[in-house]
């Protein structure tokens, strides 16, 4: 079949659906079809991180799979780390030690930062580093993004043993 | 750029999709993770028929302890892997290996089969497949059959597996107590496929070497065992000496071409380089 098929999801905590060709990107069907336009697409090929999301409460690339994959999964964009108004800690921290230039790797910076405080909740600085080379920063500022992660690390320790911020648990040493 | 139009199926079962594998006689492409095939299908390198999805077929995802081997289902994410304390305890060499595959974001989805399918002779899990003498499992209309590492790659992106087959388990000897590993590898960035890599394990008996294996990604067509290295060491023990002249053996061992990414000549230099260094670190962890 390669006529349009049915896909419903769970993004951001909200049920949604579409129809859209087995050929579609999840990343365009975001985009496109749902208006979440905040994931960005880049090379198309895996290799700049600008598009990932949360798959499962794990990142993943967009571009690297089909919407119709995603059908009955839950999905994190950055559209889904601000609650009521206020910034996620990890983009606080962003904003704060200057985490982004352009911006456009940042949706990507932020969800693979997230993934990597959850595995790894006391990263060293060469991990922080090991896990930022996933996503490419045309700007080449990654700098200040390194220092937002390392900021957002123990604010973001507490929060967990504080039991909040539950988006799925992802594979990791305690998962 | 964005994929061709195909058919798509997402079969439930193993038999279901060897039927549809069949019924599309080698113009249907199986999408297991996606990391190797999504972007060959963006870019349009790659135009099936069909894609079959084996996503939705569960029961493809495990690690099993098996009488001394561990036995892997070839959708087990390579995610699964890196945090797996089965493959950590009982294939350390896997478990290091996985962290050079791509970056967290891609192991997510990548999985041990489609790495193994996919058969780049520079990624990881062919070399160490290759070095700890794994085999694999495929279910075709026929049924099962058995595949030892080496039978299983034909030559660059190409395997043996007929086009109604599907890679179903991976299966791997479980490594001895106290032996030693390393899997070194050299890139341009982290996260890309390897220049050169080395998978290493060694199993030792006092200054003794009684088992030693070496195999190398990305010198070549297929992933290359290292065999008459790893005589020298199970000849003349681990010494330094030894480890020189095993690493040294390994360079002449293989048959690497020039691409863009570097020349015949320098991949035979890091072959020698990278083949020591795995020795070194695999004889400090060796019990």
């Amino acid at each position: 079949m390669s006529e349009p098929v049915a896909v419903r999801l769970t993004v951001n905590g909200m049920p949604r659906e579409g129809r859209c060709a087995p050929r579609k990107l999840l990343v365009d069907f975001l985009r496109e079809d749902l208006a979440l336009t905040g994931t960005h697409v880049g090379c198309e090929h895996g290799i700049c991180g600008a598009c990932t999301i949360l798959v499962g409460g794990e990142a993943a690339r967009a571009c690297l799979m089909l919407a119709v994959q995603a059908d009955g999964a839950e999905i994190t964009t950055v559209e889904g780390l601000m609650t009521d108004g206020v910034l996620h800690p990890l983009q606080e921290a962003f904003r704060r030690h200057h985490g982004l230039q352009c911006g456009f790797c940042t949706p990507g910076m932020l969800l693979t930062a997230l993934d990597l405080l959850r595995v790894k909740p006391e990263p060293t600085e060469a991990e922080i580093r090991e896990g930022l080379s996933a996503v490419l920063c045309r700007c080449t500022g990654y700098h200040g993004i390194v220092k937002a992660v390392q900021a957002a690390a123990p604010v973001l320790r507490q929060r967990a043993s504080g039991g909040e911020g539950g988006m799925g648990s992802p594979r990791g040493p305690r998962g | 750029m964005k994929p061709p139009r195909f058919e798509y199926h997402a079969p439930r079962s193993v038999d279901e999709t060897v039927e549809l594998l069949g019924r599309y006689g080698g113009d249907a492409k199986v999408l297991a993770g996606g990391q190797s095939l999504m972007p060959m299908l963006n870019f349009r390198l790659a135009r099936p028929a069909a894609l079959v999805d084996v996503n939705r077929i569960p029961a493809l995802a495990y690690v099993r302890e098996e009488d001394g081997a561990v036995a892997l289902g070839a959708m087990t994410r390579q995610r699964t892997i890196e945090f797996s304390p089965v493959v950590a305890r009982r294939l350390p060499l896997l478990h290091e290996a996985t962290r050079w595959v791509g970056h967290l974001p891609i192991r997510s989805r990548g999985t041990i089969g489609g790495s193994l399918a996919h058969a780049d002779p520079s990624a990881e899990y062919p070399a160490v497949l290759t070095a700890l003498d794994g085999e694999v499992v495929a279910q075709g209309p026929r049924g099962r059959r058995t595949l030892r590492g080496p039978e299983l790659f034909e030559t660059y992106l190409t395997t043996r597996l007929a086009p109604d087959e599907l890679l179903v388990e991976v299966r791997l000897p479980a490594m001895a107590a106290g032996a030693g590993f390393a899997f070194e590898e050299f890139a341009r960035r982290h996260g890309d496929f390897a220049i050169v890599g080395i998978a290493a394990m060694i199993v030792r008996d006092g200054a003794r070497c009684r088992t030693a294996r070496l195999a190398a990604a990305g010198t070549g067509p297929v992933p290359a065992r290292l065999r008459a290295a790893e005589e020298i060491l199970e000849r003349e023990g681990l010494g330094a000496a030894a480890i020189e002249a095993a690493a040294a053996r390994a360079s002449e061992l293989v048959e690497p071409d020039s691409d863009v990414h570097a020349s015949a000549d320098y991949r035979r230099h890091l072959t020698g380089v990278l083949t020591a260094r795995a020795l070194r670190r695999a004889l400090e962890r060796a019990g």
